[in-house]
């Protein structure tokens, strides 16, 4: 099929950008989109022009590494990762808009590729347990019970990829903050650190400038891996819950 | 195995590369400094309101049983707590906490607002069909509202800009007020923007107290709907009442 | 066959011997060697800095460990965040002699699997000391948070994985290698945000800086500003992961690459085995020419699904219209008693085989079916989707085929490096103070891993082994300050920058992954799953002159000062080259067959592979001479005192 592609290219992060357009031809429904990208970047360069630049690395869905708007929606018409959407849902003729994730906190390095580090320093300020290597106690010492097991998991499949952020009007990184402390809060391992874990993690997320939630929900619609809404209530409750028990 | 390690978790200031942190030592400062604790705020404020809005409906609904019984109602309210408190002095009571409920809800959205578009500074070029609908319906929905309450009390509590406005005759305003072609728009308008208004915050109010677990998500949003609806039937039966000759 | 390329004229050197390993019982080697080795006084560590490049499961649990016993550890990732590192997409799990299940595993049983499934080509004192730290491993994960799965009783689950008869692997659904990264990942955020960690991520290493004989650092290029930048230490660690990308094909990420280990064997380190690569057997088939890497599926799907080709070549019916009579189960067939159910090589190689005899199915005759309708009809659409639910939805995401009805197809993939720099058993390699840890270094699985292996390596060796040999380095080398402007300095930097310069300016009319492609197909063909001397050396003959062509014709738009994902691929490409050689030679010099290194010369009359030890019981370790100059081969004789090596049989 052929396709028409509107591309967000932009030289640098102090660079304006502006939507390019290209044509793309003989597009195989079975190529994933990132290779359909590929194959631009591929004529492109022979042509002489600068490739389209774009975040990617292991295209099995799992490093979350890449992530672009499609037709103004993150990852595209399907609940997954931009690498694990295939050309066949599209169709011969069809305009595609790509474009880069859009937050304050998530600046445009070059095209489509935009910095998440934001993400990183919301994990150093409390995304983790205390656990300095040869510490650890036999790890049947303390058991976990399933339910709480399976919810920890539910939230640690996380993949980082910012689709989340990019999708809501407020750029609000509530759901990815909310699953990485609904994840450990939830193991009696992430017991001691529960209470400065929340509000570490909270005052991060907002001196990092990601906005508000105002539950519109579009964010966990958006997940590739299908983080619950109702883990942002949970981190509610833990923060209010820390708040009152005046942790420092 | 028996490797040194040092654990830094007590580092009075890390040195770290993200932004300062300051955090506010009392619960009521802490609350009022992060983005969650915000939405906390206007949480509580909201459903104060609410809680009102709920009593207000109810004690409308006696325009249906006729002047006397409405204006009875009306003098009732001044006499709540007597003879502990003085003669209106509940309404006098009632008045301030309304007042910064009011107050609170709409300095904190209007906070969260900035925030939350400085978060997105740069939109995107193709629009999606989940647009920030919920978001726009809060944040104009909460102005339209906010304007009502004013043109509502210069109606209906001073009678200063009521057709009639005869102090201690409330039937015989809320006719004469929606008597008038104006009266009737302003009202229903603001009535509907209520009861968009709660549908999305009742629901989101209670995901920001940290309610609605897994599995409850549906059941607030049920609640937050019936609710919405219950309000908005009542208080538009009023000037539906009045149209229709019902009430006169 | 006389050779016409001076490259496969190598000379054999100097034996080589590790030194480090301490002699006496198996099981105590290891804490010997942590008694005997020094250590570095607490207050003396802050002082020393520790190069670690990469952010897998090696390298961020080794950064994160080194920087909690309060080393300066200044780390690298390629990647945007270090949480990227492609030990994220390991499904399986990771082994673990816990013997919870009282199944009759101990750390004995553990060595013992391993030494065999490496068939016989790896140390022992290696793998005995990872059976024994693999204890500690899920200890130190759970304590992390690491979701693992779990009973009702709130305990460990495990699960049996990869042929043995123990089930003692550790799972977290199929992200088992996610979850232990994200575990390491916030160990090492929690030391960035502690400033013990500077993390350097989006810097690529282009180079190693060794002065008087010492690794002291490296240089590395910011991918975003392209800046060229030196970064001196005490120690640097190299874990990059393997060089499976070689093969353009393959289930590691885009941009894992060899360059680091690959710089680094050019200023000296050994690189061993590189002829040992993995094929796993349950990749989904190639669906074109666009095709721009393989998925792994897990290889529990052998379980229940039954593996077939049509026995007509030629035949193009669908599936469901071959009758019964004229499908060949072969693996079935072949191996009666272990079926469907053979190591991953047998499986790969079968696999070829029936397609190169044209019975291959699907696009390209390259696949063959792994069908669940005899499942279905015994343990009911439920089970089934109970046991592999998410696999097929990932395989009808990529094929838009329902593997409840049609039968998936699947074909081998390269997968995994066993080769990689030789290290001691201190995992230094041949340059002193520079280490090899994880897929980067060659020293734990011999000729062939076992599944669920990969992972508790890299964490063995960084949470648990680097830790301790490293500090044993720098206790012996007080810290001294690199004399600012040393000339090795402005000789790495000037070497990468002349480099890049030229990759840009070469300006010609063939992009970098058009390279990449013809040299992955080059050596699929001839050094894939079966080698033989004809096409090994005619790879050896095409090798060098794709490389010319490579650096005469590559064309990298851009500049160098901006991030330019083509010069990233174009620099990359430019070491595949070099190293495809290498690997080509290996397995050229190697003829015998042992694990993933199949020499159709030595096979059993059955078609089995066929070991010669008497001959080949070595770690093959090359050292660098000149570009396209033949290397020195180094031996380092393995002994086998405690598994006995015996010939893989499985019918």
């Amino acid at each position: 099929m052929n396709l028409t592609l509107r591309i967000w290219r932009q030289r640098g992060p102090e660079e304006p950008g502006a939507m390019t357009t290209y044509e793309v031809a003989d597009v195989s429904p079975d190529m994933s989109f990132l290779e359909m990208l590929d194959t631009l970047n591929e004529e492109l360069i022979l042509r002489g022009e600068e490739p389209v630049a774009f975040d990617h690395d292991c295209r099995e869905g799992i490093c979350g590494a890449c992530g672009v708007v499609i037709n103004g929606e993150a990852h595209g018409p399907e609940r997954t990762t931009t690498c694990q959407l295939h050309m066949r849902h599209f169709r011969d003729g069809d305009t595609i808009d790509v474009e880069p994730w859009r937050s304050a906190a998530f600046p445009v390095v070059k095209d489509l590729v935009v910095d998440r580090s934001a993400f990183d320093r919301v994990i150093g300020s409390g995304g983790y347990i205390t656990a300095p290597t040869g510490s650890a106690p036999e790890a049947h010492a303390t058991p976990v019970p399933k339910a709480a097991a399976d919810t920890a998991f539910e939230n640690a499949e996380c993949i980082g990829c910012g689709a989340c952020v990019a999708a809501c009007p407020n750029g609000s990184a509530m759901l990815f903050t909310a699953a990485k402390v609904v994840h450990l809060n939830s193991l009696p391992q992430g017991g001691p650190e529960r209470e400065r874990r929340v509000l570490d993690m909270v005052d991060a997320m907002d001196a990092e400038g990601f906005g508000g939630c105002t539950h519109t929900g579009v964010c966990t619609t958006v997940c590739p891996k299908g983080i619950p809404l109702a883990s942002i209530a949970t981190l509610n409750r833990e923060y209010l819950r820390a708040t009152r028990k005046g942790a420092a | 195995m028996a490797l040194a390690t040092r654990t830094p978790t007590k580092a009075p200031t890390p040195p770290a590369p993200g932004p300062p942190r300051r955090r506010p030592t009392t619960a009521a400062g802490r609350l009022w400094h992060s983005t969650v604790g915000k939405k906390a705020v206007m949480a509580v404020s909201g459903l104060i309101m609410l809680l009102y809005l709920v009593a207000h409906m109810i004690g409308n609904l006696k325009v249906f049983f006729g002047p006397d019984e409405m204006n009875g109602y009306a003098h009732w309210l001044r006499t709540i707590g007597e003879p502990a408190l003085h003669h209106g002095w509940f309404l006098w009571i009632m008045r301030p906490v309304l007042l910064l409920a009011l107050v609170a809800h709409a300095v904190a959205a209007y906070q969260l607002s900035r925030r939350d578009l400085a978060a997105r500074p740069v939109g995107y070029a193709h629009r999606g069909r989940r647009s920030s609908y919920a978001t726009h319906t809060m944040r104009w929905g909460g102005v339209i509202i906010g304007l009502f309450v004013i043109w509502h009390i210069l109606d209906l509590t001073t009678g200063t800009v009521n057709p009639r406005g005869q102090a201690g005759h409330p039937y015989e305003n809320i006719v004469a007020s929606f008597q008038t072609w104006y009266g009737n728009v302003i009202y229903i308008v603001a009535m509907l923007a209520v009861g968009l208004h709660l549908r999305h915050g009742f629901a989101g109010a209670a995901r920001t107290l940290g309610a609605g677990g897994r599995g409850r998500e549906r059941a607030w949003t049920l609640a937050a709907n019936g609710l919405a609806l219950i309000l908005t039937c009542g208080f538009l039966s009023v000037p539906v009442g009045v149209m229709t000759g019902l009430v006169d | 066959m006389t050779s016409p390329n001076s490259f496969a004229d190598y000379r054999v050197g100097e034996p080589l011997a590790d030194t480090k390993a301490p002699t006496g019982p198996i099981a105590e080697r290891w804490s010997r060697r942590r008694f005997e080795a020094k250590l570095v006084n607490p207050a003396n560590r802050r002082k020393h800095t520790v190069i670690v490049v990469g952010t897998g499961l090696a390298g961020g649990s080794a950064g994160a460990t080194l920087a909690e016993q309060g080393y300066h550890v200044v780390q690298f990732c390629y990647q945007d965040s270090p949480r990227r590192a492609h030990s994220i997409a390991a499904q399986g799990g990771i082994n673990a002699a816990k013997n919870y299940r009282n199944d009759g595993d101990s750390v004995q049983r553990l060595f013992y699997d391993t030494v065999k499934g490496g068939d016989f080509r790896a140390r022992e004192s290696n793998v005995h000391r990872l059976a024994e730290v693999s204890v500690e491993i899920i200890d130190q994960c759970v304590a992390q948070g690491v979701p693992f799965a779990r009973e009702y009783g709130g305990l460990l689950d495990t699960r049996s994985f990869g042929g043995v008869q123990v089930s003692r692997t550790f799972y977290a659904r199929g992200q088992t290698g996610q979850q232990l990264l994200l575990g390491a990942y916030q160990a090492l955020s929690r030391q960035i945000a502690a400033g013990n960690v500077e993390m350097h991520p989006r810097t690529e290493m282009l180079d190693l800086i060794v002065i008087d004989g010492r690794a002291r650092g490296i240089v590395a290029r910011d991918l975003i500003t392209g800046r060229v930048g030196t970064y001196l230490a005490d120690a640097v660690v190299l874990a990059t992961g393997g060089y499976g990308n070689v093969f353009h094909l393959s289930t590691n990420a885009k941009n894992s690459n060899a360059t680091a280990i690959w710089r680094a064997h050019r200023r000296g380190a050994y690189f061993a085995n590189p002829c040992f690569t993995q094929i796993h057997p349950t990749c989904i088939p190639r669906s074109g020419d666009h095709q721009s890497k393989l998925t792994l599926m897990s290889e529990s799907l052998r379980n229940d699904g039954r593996i077939w080709v049509p026995k007509r070549p030629g035949d193009t019916r669908p599936p469901a219209e071959i009758p019964e009579e004229d499908r060949d189960y072969y693996l079935e067939r072949i191996y009666p008693s272990f079926g469907n159910l053979v190591p991953r090589d047998i499986a790969s190689r079968a696999a070829k085989n029936v397609c190169d005899e044209g019975r291959g199915v699907g696009p390209g005759g390259q696949g063959v079916y792994l069908d669940f309708a005899d499942a279905i009809a015994r343990l009911g659409r439920e089970a089934v989707a109970a046991r592999y639910g998410n696999l097929f939805e990932m395989y009808e995401r990529i094929t838009a085929e329902d593997p409840y009805r049609v039968p998936m197809r699947i074909y081998p993939a390269i997968h995994y490096t066993m080769g990689g720099l030789w290290v001691d058993y201190d995992l230094q390699t041949t340059i002193p103070g520079l280490f090899a840890i994880g897929e980067a270094n060659f020293s734990d699985h011999g000729a062939n891993r076992l599944g669920a292996s990969a992972l508790m390596q890299g964490l063995a060796d960084g949470y648990f082994i680097l830790p301790a040999t490293l500090a044993d380095y720098l206790a012996r080398h007080p810290h001294e300050e690199v004399p600012a402007g040393h000339p090795a300095i402005a000789e790495a930097t000037s070497a990468v920058t002349e480099r890049l310069g030229r990759l840009l300016a070469a300006d010609g009319d063939r992009t970098p992954e058009s390279f990449h492609r013809e040299l992955g197909e080059l050596l699929w063909d001839e050094c894939g799953m079966a080698r033989n001397e004809a096409g090994l050396r005619k790879a050896l003959g095409r090798i060098p002159e794709l490389r010319e062509e490579f650096w005469r014709r590559v064309r990298v738009p851009g500049s160098g000062q901006e991030l330019n994902q083509s010069l990233e691929k174009a620099n990359r490409v430019g070491d595949y080259l070099e190293l495809a050689e290498l690997m080509c030679l290996d397995a050229l010099h190697r003829t015998e067959s042992c694990g993933g290194h199949f020499r159709e010369e030595s096979q059993t009359p059955e078609g089995e592979a066929e070991r010669r030890d008497e001959e080949f019981s070595y770690a093959a370790a090359w050292e660098f001479t000149a570009p396209g100059e033949a290397p020195v081969l180094h031996k380092e004789q393995l002994t086998f005192a405690y598994v006995h090596p015996t010939q893989r049989s499985y019918t």
